[in-house]
């Protein structure tokens, strides 16, 4: 946009600029962009801005002392907690899209594979679970591990426990089963979509040269479909790592994650510099998180092709 | 190669898709259940049918206000938010960009931050500037959350079409709004409501961004986030679930019902 604004004759700006506007796409794209580019801008944009110049900032009661300061962030680095529970929260969260992503990629081999017509049904089956409110489904899980929650009804019935099960709930794993459940979609359908673009021919090519059914999907199928891999990871890693939900709810007090800290602080604890300096540390840290997961997986791309 | 083998045949894939389907849909199904259970407290054994809690349901002037409150948010949120997203994905597909790369991925980032970051800047931000808080800044905040979803329809939908049909209007006289009406709009009309549903649905079941950038005006997911620590309000709040879970059930099916029709329409008017 810059360069052919600038390259545009001086000397009779007045017709130029409406002749520019008709030979330059440039100019045509952007100012059909405009719109949409100003919308971001004011609302993701300076918004990130702000939050980068609060993190340092002090907290004053219910005000800020506006003067450049390293507080929050010698806070963050000085009390362990915080640290741990961030790490705590890259730990589960990879964790869930691990197992999320490999318990999806079966199903939508699945379908890709083994369904040849109305795959669009198979699709939306798998879709309709997840209309039901966020907040229902993950309430759901308290239905299934709670006191007298399925899992205990269920066991104490069938005479296996007499009492039921307290640790079900209220612990990190459970809100781990729940994120799971939760974003199980989310990876099925852009595996789904990367297994669904591999060209048939090339499997049966393998095959045709005397390579067994496991090394042709180790050598043709799986590399071929990890763009949707790293794509339904990616879908699930970061919101789940933010998450807040689902540890209030089935998470008790060794669940809680990061979103948690950020909430408080913009809660109860009453801290918006340092709840700025948190939100930008932890999205520094996934960011270089998604950064390496990216690198590995293009160079175990690299190894197998 | 195995294309000739039916998909029920018995065997390891078969079964896991079964206990996947199960573990996907079983939580789910037990919502539901207890809304028609007479023991207002969730938990088993089960005591006896009812259809008080749908009842409760829609005397409950609180859950239909947040109700109503959601569907407002939702339309204006999904007119806003395909407009956006079909101004960007026409400048996207129709025009040479430099700097194409960046400006995509620019729009993604809603996508790409964990939200309560993206709800905490604009809570700052409209603090900062004395901005009141409503639905209204709810209603901003999903626009610019759902504008990459729409954005990414309509690309997908846009990447195939044939800009000559466009010059061929402008050729013939037509001015450039009623290129777009008469030509581009009628083409990209798939994606345009394939876009609004989604962003409907986005936007409604919207709950982090909703939770810091409203007021006093409560959204569908705010007042079930409230009633679930009442134990006595939530059998109500399964009934709204599982009514509304039944009337998306109709629109997706009305949705792809239309959608097989116009297929059909497509391929027997021979043009």
């Amino acid at each position: 946009m810059k360069t052919s604004s600038t390259t545009a004759p001086h000397h009779n700006s007045g017709i130029s600029l409406a002749r520019l506007f008709q030979t330059s796409e440039a100019v045509r794209g952007y100012t059909l962009l405009s719109p949409t580019l100003l919308a971001l801008l004011l609302g993701l944009a300076m918004p990130l801005a702000v939050l980068f110049t609060l993190s340092f900032w002090i907290q004053d009661y219910l005000d800020f002392i506006r003067t450049f300061s390293l507080k929050n962030y010698i806070d963050f680095f000085q009390k362990p907690i915080y640290g741990k529970i961030l790490i705590k929260s890259i730990r589960m969260s990879g964790l869930v899209t691990l197992a999320t992503v490999l318990l999806a990629y079966p199903m939508a081999y699945f379908i890709a594979f083994r369904i040849q017509h109305n795959k669009l049904i198979w699709l939306i089956l798998i879709t309709v679970p997840f209309w039901t409110s966020y907040l229902l489904r993950v309430f759901a899980w308290k239905l299934m591990l709670g006191y007298n929650g399925v899992i205990n009804s269920g066991l104490k019935t069938l005479g296996f426990i007499s009492e039921p099960l307290e640790f079900l709930l209220y612990n990190p794993a459970a809100v781990m089963i729940t994120l799971a459940h939760a974003w199980a979609a989310f990876a099925i359908l852009p595996i789904y979509v990367s297994l669904e673009k591999i060209d048939r021919s090339l499997l049966e090519a393998a095959r045709d040269l005397g390579e067994n059914a496991f090394i042709t999907f180790v050598r043709v199928t799986l590399p071929l479909s990890l763009p949707g891999v790293i794509a339904a990871s990616l879908l699930v890693f970061i919101p789940t790592v933010g998450d807040y939900v689902t540890p209030s709810l089935v998470g008790g007090p060794s669940g809680i994650m990061i979103g948690n800290i950020i909430q408080s602080m913009f809660g109860k604890a009453l801290n918006w510099p340092l709840g700025a300096a948190i939100s930008v540390i932890s999205m520094l840290t996934v960011a270089l998180m998604i950064s390496l997961f990216l690198w590995g997986t293009q160079s175990f791309r690299r190894k197998v092709a | 190669m195995s294309n000739q083998r039916p998909w029920w045949r018995p065997d390891g894939f078969l079964l896991y898709a079964i206990i996947y389907l199960t573990f996907i849909y079983l939580p789910v199904l037990f919502l539901p259940l207890f809304s028609f259970n007479s023991s207002k407290y969730i938990a088993f054994p089960l005591k006896s049918f009812t259809l008080k809690w749908y009842h409760q349901m829609v005397n409950s002037p609180s859950m239909l206000e947040a109700l109503l409150n959601s569907v407002k948010v939702g339309l204006i949120v999904a007119i806003v938010s395909t407009i956006l997203g079909l101004l960007a994905a026409k400048a996207l597909t129709r025009y040479r960009l430099p700097g194409r790369g960046p400006v995509i991925s620019f729009i993604m980032i809603p996508l790409v931050i964990p939200e309560i970051i993206l709800a905490i800047s604009l809570l700052i931000l409209i603090s900062q500037l004395d901005i009141p808080l409503s639905l209204w800044t709810v209603g901003f905040s999903h626009s610019l959350l759902c504008t990459p979803f729409a954005m990414l329809v309509l690309i997908s939908r846009m990447e195939g079409f044939d800009n000559s049909l466009e010059e061929a209007a402008l050729d013939l006289g037509e001015n450039g709004w009623m290129t777009f009406w008469r030509v581009t709009f009628p083409i990209v009309l798939p994606g345009i409501v394939a876009s609004l549903l989604l962003t409907f649905t986005i936007s409604f079941d919207e709950f982090v961004l909703a939770f810091f950038l409203s007021s006093t005006d409560a959204t569908l997911p705010i007042y079930i986030w409230s009633s679930l620590r009442f134990p006595t309000k939530i059998p109500a709040v399964l009934a709204l679930g599982s009514s509304i879970f039944v009337i998306s059930f109709f629109v997706v099916s009305f949705a792809e019902w239309l959608r097989r029709r116009g297929v059909k329409l497509e391929s027997t008017s021979g043009i």
